[in-house]
Order: C-alpha cells, then sequence, then structure tokens
C-alpha cells in the first residue's frame, strides 16, 4: 500500500474494492406522501445504482422543485436541488466539464413540461449523457393542486375547477419530435419491475435518455392511472430485445407489441392517444451526436497553458 | 458653407501653415471615422487605433455604432464607426469633440454634427460624389445637410473616395474603408508596414486575394493624400519602457478569463457582451476550455452553476436584461455557496433600451437585485487592464469565499481600445483543479467557521463527501430545514462571509488633494473623464478631487473618513438622477444616481450626484461643468 493508499483508507469509507448496496444509497426517510408514486421510484433507482454499482461518490442526483424533485435529498450520492424548471441545465453543466460523473435528472411533469419546457426541448437536441426521469402525475402537488400541462382535459383542480380547459399535453410526442432526440421510454410506478428495467436501461444509453415514469399522486390525482392499475388490459408493453423486456410480467400483460425502437416513425405513432397506456422503449439510437463528447477539450497543463496564454498576449503586443 | 480646397489653412490647435506643407505638432488629436453601416468605418478606426497604440501613442476608442445591422443608407441613423483620441501621453477617454473627421457621407456626418461630437475648427475629409449625385434626391439632401453644417466653421476637404477606389475594385462600399485608413495613414505619419500586419492580422493570412485588394486600397489612399493634401499632423509618441498590449474590454475579459483558469464560459446572444464570446469561441478549446451558447440566458447561468458546482468554476456573461433573467439562478448560487463569476456588460435601459451604447444603470440591480438575502460581491473594472485583472481577482475571490462574484463591466469599456501593460500572466493565476481526494467521515458540506461563515467546498468524486445541495434553507449538513435558527444562522453564516472579504480590502486613494470642497466619488468606465475633469478643475483654481471605486458590494473601507475631509460629495454616474430644478422634484421625493443611493445609506454621508444618460461616454468637459454646478455655495465660481 502506497502512501496515499493509506491515506485514503484512514479517511473513512473509501474502498476500492467495496460491493455496494441498496442501503448505500440510502439517507433520511422519505417525507413523501403514504402511498405516493415516488417512493417505487426511489426504490427502482436504488435497485439501479446497486445493478450498475455506481461508486455514490461519482453519481449526482440534479433536481427541480416540486415534490419529485426531493429525491436528491433521500440517496446518499451527491445531489443538487435545484430551482424549479432548471434541473436540465445544472446538469448539463455537471456534465460537460466533469464527464467522468454519473448524472442523473429528476423532474415533475410542470418541472420539465411548463417552467422547463425550453430545457427540455433544447437539452433533448443537445444529447448530453444524462438520465432524465420525469415523474408525471399531471398535477402541481407540492403547491397543492394547481392544473398541469398533462392534466387530463376535465380534471379539476384549483386553478381549474371546473375542469382542465385544454387537452393534455403530450410529452413522448414532443420529445420524440426534438431534432436529435436519442431514447425515449415510458414505465409506470406501480410497476416496479418494468420501473427499473426502465431506468436500468436509461442509464445504459449512451446520450440523453428521457424516461417518462406515469407516477401516482393520492392526494390530488389519485383516480388518473386508477383504471390502467387495476386493469392491466388497458398496459400495452412494448417489447423488443433492444427495448425493455420484463419476462415475469408476460403472466399479467398480455397486451404486447414487438416495436422496434430503432423505429421512430412507429415510435411517433404509438405515441400518438388511442386509449392505451404503452410503456416501454419507445426510441433509441446511439449513434446520434453527444453534446458533452462533441465539447471534450484537450486537457492543458499549466506550463501549455501559460505558453499559449503568452502565444495569444504576443498578437495584442504594441 | 463653403467646400475649401484640399488645403484647410490651419490645422486643429497648430501653428500658422507655412508655405507648402505644413506639420501641426499637438499633444493630442481626436479622430472620427464615420460611414454608412456595412461600410467597414469601424474596423478603418480599430486598425488606426492598433497601429497608433504601437507606435506608442496613448489611445481611446469609443465605437459609434447603431442597433441594426444595416440601417437604410446615407440615414443619419446609419452612421456607424469609431471615434480614435490618440495623444503623446496615455489617454484615458474619448475627450469632448473630434478635430479630425473621414465621413464616408454627409448624413452620418450630420449624425455626428447633431449629437454635438465636432470640434468648430473640425477638419472633415468628406465623400464628394454626393454633391454632383445623378439623383436630385441625393444632391438635394446634400445641399441641406451642408446648410445645416454651414453654423460652424468646420473645414471641408472633399475627397473622391468612391471615383478612386473603383481603379482597385467594383464594389467601392466593400473597400473604402482601407482608402479612408490610407488618408489617415498619411496625414498622422502612421507605419504603414504595422498596418498591412495590422491587416494580414485580420485576414489571419498575408496571402489572400483579400488582403493584396485591402493593402493596395490602403496605399492608394495614402498616395492620394500625399498628392493632394498639403497638411499633416504629428502626435509624437513616447515608446514604453514596458511591454505594452492594445485591446478592448470584451477582449480583456476573454483572455483574462482564460488566464483565471475558468474553464468554461456559458452565454445567450445579447450586446454588447457576445464580442468577448465570439473571441472565446474562437480560442477557448485550444487552452481546454469552452463556449456553452445556451438555450436562453437562465440556462447559461445554469450550466455555469453546474460546472461549478462539479469543481470547475465557470463564468456567465450577459448584459442588463440577461443579468435579469438570471435572478433566480443567482440566489441559488448564494444558497448553495457554488463559486460562481458573472459578468455583466452594461448597457442602456431598462427593458431592450440602448442596446449598443454605454450606461452604469445595473448596479443596483447587480447588488440587491435578487429576492431574499442573497450577499455576494460586486466588483467594477475602470479600464481594460482592469477588466483584464478583474477575472482572476473574480474567480479568486468566488472560490476562497464560495460566493458569486458580479463584474460590472459596461459598453465603453467593451468596445473601447486602450495600450496597457502587458499583464505577467503566471501559474499562480490559474485556477487549481479540483480536489477529488477523500474527506474525513462527518466532515459537514458546509462546516462554517462559526466568525468567518466561510466553509470548505466539497466537489463531487470526493469519497465520503456526498451531500446534496439546495436552494432551501439547510443546515451545516445541507439538511432541509425552516426552523428559525437554521435559517437565521445560514443567512448569518452566508453575510459573515464579505464582511470578511471587506476587511480584507484597501481604503481608496483619492485623486488629488485628500481634502478639500468638493470630492466626486465614480464608479466603471468613467475613470479617466473624471480625472481629466478633476484636472482641468484644479487647473482652474476648484478645490476638486475624486476618488474611484472598484468594490461596490461590499463597499471600500474608510469611505466616511475620506467623506469628512470635503464640504460636499458628489458621484459621477452615467445612470438616470432627478434634477432637483425639475417639476415635482423634492429632496425628499429626488432619484439619484445609483452609486449615490448605496453611499448616501452606508455612510449617512449627505451625498449628492450628478448623473447623465446620453447613451455615450461622459465627457471631461461636461463632467466639469457639472462640477461647477456643484461647488459648495461660498466658492461657486
Amino acid at each position: 500500500m502506497t502512501e496515499i493508499g493509506g491515506s485514503l483508507l484512514s479517511c473513512g469509507p473509501f474502498e476500492e474494492d467495496r460491493e455496494w448496496t441498496m442501503d448505500d444509497y440510502a439517507s433520511t426517510l422519505a417525507r413523501w406522501c403514504p402511498g405516493c408514486g415516488d417512493h417505487a421510484v426511489l426504490s427502482a433507482v436504488e435497485r439501479v445504482l446497486e445493478t450498475e454499482q455506481l461508486p455514490p461518490e461519482q453519481t449526482v442526483f440534479v433536481s427541480g422543485i416540486g415534490c419529485a424533485s426531493r429525491l436528491p435529498h433521500y440517496l446518499s450520492t451527491y445531489g443538487f436541488h435545484g430551482i424549479h424548471g432548471r434541473a436540465l441545465p445544472l446538469a448539463t453543466g455537471i456534465k460537460l466539464r466533469r464527464p467522468d460523473l454519473h448524472v442523473f435528472v429528476v423532474m415533475g411533469d410542470g418541472d420539465c413540461c411548463s417552467i422547463g419546457a425550453a430545457h427540455w426541448i433544447h437539452t433533448t437536441r443537445y444529447n448530453p449523457a444524462l438520465v432524465a426521469l420525469m415523474l408525471d402525475n399531471g398535477v402541481y402537488g407540492l403547491t397543492k393542486n394547481q392544473t398541469s400541462p398533462t392534466s387530463p382535459k376535465g380534471h379539476p383542480s384549483n386553478t381549474q375547477p371546473r375542469g382542465a380547459i385544454l387537452p393534455a399535453m403530450n410529452p413522448l410526442a414532443v420529445t420524440l419530435g426534438v431534432t436529435n432526440v436519442s431514447f425515449v421510454a415510458q414505465t409506470g410506478d406501480w410497476i416496479p419491475a418494468h420501473l427499473y428495467e426502465t431506468i436500468l436501461a436509461a442509464h445504459r444509453h449512451r446520450g440523453f435518455a428521457f424516461v417518462r415514469i406515469l407516477q401516482r399522486c393520492p392526494q390530488y390525482t389519485g383516480a388518473l392511472f386508477d383504471t390502467a392499475v387495476r386493469d392491466p388490459g388497458l398496459v400495452e408493453l412494448l417489447t423488443h430485445p433492444d427495448g425493455v423486456t420484463v419476462p415475469d410480467l408476460d403472466r399479467i400483460y398480455k397486451n404486447q407489441q414487438r416495436h422496434d425502437p430503432a423505429d421512430l416513425d412507429a415510435a411517433r405513432r404509438l405515441a400518438e392517444p388511442d386509449g392505451k397506456i404503452r410503456l416501454g422503449v419507445f426510441y433509441r439510437n446511439e449513434s446520434l451526436p453527444v453534446y458533452d463528447e462533441m465539447r471534450r477539450t484537450p486537457i492543458r497543463s499549466t506550463a501549455e497553458k501559460l505558453a499559449l496564454l503568452n502565444e495569444e498576449l504576443d498578437r495584442y503586443a504594441v | 458653407m463653403n467646400i475649401v480646397s484640399s488645403s484647410p489653412t490651419t490645422a486643429a490647435g497648430a501653428p500658422a501653415p507655412r508655405a507648402g506643407r505644413t506639420v501641426a505638432r499637438v499633444p493630442e488629436h481626436t479622430v472620427e471615422i464615420v460611414s454608412d453601416s456595412g461600410e467597414g468605418a469601424q474596423k478603418c478606426g480599430q486598425i488606426f487605433a492598433r497601429v497608433s497604440a504601437k507606435m506608442g501613442n496613448g489611445v481611446w476608442t469609443v465605437e459609434i455604432i447603431p442597433a441594426e445591422i444595416q440601417p437604410p443608407a446615407r440615414t443619419p441613423a446609419s452612421a456607424s464607426g469609431n471615434r480614435v483620441r490618440i495623444g503623446t501621453r496615455p489617454v484615458t477617454n474619448w475627450g469632448d469633440h473630434a478635430n479630425l473627421v473621414v465621413a464616408f457621407n454627409e448624413q452620418v456626418l450630420l449624425h455626428r454634427h447633431r449629437l454635438d461630437a465636432l470640434a468648430d475648427d473640425a477638419i472633415i475629409l468628406i465623400e464628394d460624389m454626393w454633391a454632383a449625385h445623378d439623383d436630385p434626391d441625393i444632391r438635394l439632401a446634400w445641399s441641406g445637410a451642408m446648410e445645416e453644417l454651414g453654423g460652424r466653421a468646420y473645414r471641408f476637404v472633399p475627397v473622391p473616395m468612391e471615383e478612386q477606389c473603383l481603379t482597385v475594385l467594383d464594389n467601392p462600399r466593400r473597400g473604402k474603408n482601407m482608402f479612408a485608413l490610407g488618408l489617415l495613414a498619411w496625414i498622422y505619419s502612421r507605419d504603414l508596414d504595422k498596418i498591412r500586419d495590422l491587416i494580414a492580422q485580420e485576414f489571419r493570412k498575408k496571402a489572400s486575394a483579400l488582403y493584396d485588394t485591402n493593402v493596395a486600397l490602403l496605399e492608394l489612399g495614402h498616395q492620394w493624400a500625399e498628392e493632394h493634401l498639403d497638411f499633416r499632423i504629428d502626435v509624437p509618441a513616447v515608446a514604453s519602457d514596458r511591454p505594452m498590449m492594445v485591446m478592448n474590454g470584451n477582449q480583456a475579459i476573454a483572455i483574462g478569463s482564460i488566464a483565471s483558469g475558468m474553464e468554461l464560459c456559458a452565454m445567450y446572444p445579447i450586446t454588447p457582451a457576445t464580442s468577448a464570446s465570439h473571441y472565446l469561441s474562437d480560442i477557448f478549446e485550444k487552452f481546454g476550455g469552452i463556449v456553452h451558447q445556451a438555450e436562453d440566458e437562465i440556462a447559461a447561468i445554469g450550466v455555469a452553476v453546474g460546472a461549478s458546482f462539479a469543481g470547475r468554476v465557470a463564468f456567465a456573461i450577459t448584459s442588463g436584461p440577461g443579468l435579469a433573467l438570471k435572478t433566480e439562478f443567482i440566489g441559488l448560487a448564494v444558497m448553495t455557496e457554488t463559486p460562481l463569476v458573472i459578468v455583466d456588460v452594461q448597457r442602456g435601459g431598462p427593458s431592450t433600451g440602448l442596446p449598443t451604447k454605454v450606461e452604469q444603470s445595473d448596479l443596483l440591480a447587480a447588488i440587491f437585485g435578487q429576492p431574499g438575502d442573497a450577499p455576494h460581491v460586486v466588483l467594477a473594472p475602470a479600464t481594460m487592464e482592469e477588466c483584464f485583472l478583474s477575472m482572476t481577482t473574480a474567480r479568486r475571490i468566488a472560490e476562497a469565499f464560495r460566493c458569486v462574484v458580479i463584474v460590472l463591466s459596461d459598453a465603453n469599456l467593451a468596445t473601447g481600445v486602450q495600450p496597457f501593460p502587458r499583464p505577467d500572466v503566471n501559474e499562480h493565476w490559474l485556477a487549481q483543479p479540483p480536489d477529488l481526494s477523500p474527506v474525513a467521515e462527518g466532515l459537514r458540506p458546509y462546516e462554517w467557521d462559526a466568525d468567518r461563515g466561510i466553509s470548505r467546498r466539497l466537489v463531487p468524486g470526493q469519497p465520503g463527501g456526498m451531500y446534496t445541495a439546495t436552494g432551501l434553507s439547510h443546515d451545516e449538513w445541507s439538511h432541509v430545514g425552516y426552523t428559525p435558527d437554521v435559517h437565521e444562522r445560514g443567512c448569518v453564516m452566508r453575510s459573515r462571509k464579505l464582511a470578511v472579504f471587506q476587511q480584507m480590502l484597501k481604503p481608496p486613494q483619492v485623486y488629488g488633494d485628500p481634502e478639500g470642497e468638493l470630492l466626486v466619488v465614480g464608479w466603471g468606465s468613467t475613470l479617466g473623464a473624471i480625472e481629466e475633469a478633476v484636472d482641468r478643475a484644479r487647473a482652474e483654481g476648484l478645490s476638486v478631487s475624486s476618488l474611484h471605486l472598484r468594490f461596490l458590494s461590499p463597499l471600500e473601507p474608510g469611505l466616511k473618513e475620506i467623506f469628512q475631509r470635503f464640504r460636499k460629495v458628489i458621484t459621477v454616474e452615467i445612470n438616470y438622477s432627478d434634477e432637483p430644478s425639475d417639476p415635482f422634484i423634492t429632496p425628499e421625493n429626488r432619484r439619484r444616481g445609483q452609486l449615490c443611493w448605496l453611499l448616501r445609506a452606508q455612510t449617512l454621508v449627505d451625498v449628492d450626484c450628478w448623473t447623465r444618460v446620453p447613451g455615450e461616454p461622459l465627457r471631461p468637459a461636461s463632467i466639469l461643468q457639472g462640477f461647477r454646478d456643484h461647488m459648495p455655495q461660498e466658492v461657486k465660481r
């Protein structure tokens, strides 16, 4: 053991050959409501971290503001709980200068599809190597029940008490319409195995992996996915060796459609509303430009930087 | 108004002409080159300024620039160009009036005339094709303009610019600027080789058709002047014994940021900040840095905050409207104690305001613009050199105090050119790579020093240091807490850092006598104009001194003691204040200059102000008049 290694060990939790368990990723007790779908997402995330054996110090969870955005506080990785709608730029900044880190983004539907819509569109286009989890419960929960862009038409809230005036936005179709989109998937909080597999697939994707998680809010939109939870027949699983396959689900979810995630046109058709809730990978393409990879620059030594600086200053010499 | 021959009888400030060619030796001269937008007068002015600096003259330039790319030609609103003031000694501001003008048409000249930009005896070299133009409307416009210009003793020298340029190229709109440069090169005896080098730099290489054409036009202008002009102007140069550089403030900020070791500039296009990011985009990558052009101002600062959080201090560059949009993220950076540098190249406001013109009206927004208590540092460079140095200063403060630093530049510094001593860049300026070593178990992410509020920054990648930064009120563990003790302690700790920082600052130096009748306090780009006005005032026998602040928040120490040595203190600023004599204005409702508000609040001294918002830099002569008006009653002249 070198001197440096010795000091590393004496510093506490750092061990090179350590095996991480789910407990190692857990932090304080989550403060979400009982029955909130966010709990399931947290568990699935912890499972993914364990499966991938991501060192907590090399992992960053970035979030905006809202119920879902509290998630980083409940993990023992690094985290940045930012401001409403702006998690994606923060995460892009982290990834741009620290490509060695595993960066996950957690947002709600208001966060992503409303106040942060510009960043959602443009981050999809930049295609940085991030996992973006959009927890969509169709309502502003933390601010106490206001209509969100994904609230179903007619759904009453405190701001539209006679029901949502407009039809709900379709986040999948929007994302699939953006140039350079590279990964779009949908899953539901009530199917833990599918949730886990989808987040895992997103993490393994090279580029920006956008996952819409249909998430129940027992407080304000309890009924939103009720029928789908009770009747698996309303759900259609998209299956493919390049997508997400959860064999154990075959018995419950008999509606399955084989969909090649390489087929963008088909993905866009499947994203259109037709009464079915489709879960799985809609689109995946790893051959697209990845922003943080495109923007890598040489690492310069101090001596090199100074030499280049002096060269540059020569241009202005009097 | 007579159009005189190519031989005005005297040059400004020059001795009476002898027979034949005269050379007027003057300590300084102010030149303006004005054209329609797109005709390249700015390029001509920039090269003239740079060659003058290279020859050892003091130089200060100001861009004359419309907000549009190509407004309708031959209109006063289309005027585009440069003022270049050169001197034997260092030049610190744009002065009062131009002594010599090269105008590509009479309408753009009219624009400058109407702004009272030209000296009464200014020599005006003007394109003469318009007087006898085929289009009667143009002839009419010409004669109308000449009538309006006739009230002054301007001396006109008609120059057949277009006719001459057509001997070299087909589209003279693309070449008159180099011809004009040739005229100026002859009049001021500029070194043609140095100019050729500068033209080569513009086109990145010598061996190109573009270079050849431009040099041919330069030489043509030079030759024409030699054959037709019988006056020259000599502004003797004194070579500096120190290596000097010449660049504008935005270039200085760009290279300064590299010299500070920062590796990410996040921006969204906004005038007048963009030219800094253009330049960085060109060179940053070879240093290992990048410019990220974000989808909007908010995303830009978000990316910078993210990069800084991840251990690489980043900066965002913007102007007033962009600063407004960044407000919420500034609060987040303050709350999470994420080091961050923001450069605000100020322009006229509010709203879109005067996009290309100077103003100093973002000061209070920069300091107080964030909802909630968001203590951070605001500093303002006063020269191009300080633009360069301020980036390392800002980066260091941001890292040492885990805080936000806003650097307030302005359009005058951004586009103006001035020579300054070449900085001795060294490894101490560069940021250290992030410390990724493991941290001892139990180290808190905000382990505030109880007295100083300073804590060690933990960076992702450091084993044992994991925490979740949050914009919510939090304790030393970064755990969210809403109890009074948690919130109050956080506020105290974040504020305490600024007090500690303030104690490290030195009291500012008074320019002129350390006591007297009137003390003038300024900040930012007005330094040179204020000090020139002070010099003139003192020459008139007025007891005036000045003080220039670089740190606006926290303020530099010792101000009250300095103020108390003067009978009256005023600020001079390029921002709005009510005139005490205006209708409805009383001492109770009067809105004051922004630094004035600050100084009154901080020192309880009855500081007055003289401020203007002309959309151009302040002129020493008008500042001097401001002094005269503000002298304490008993000594007013």
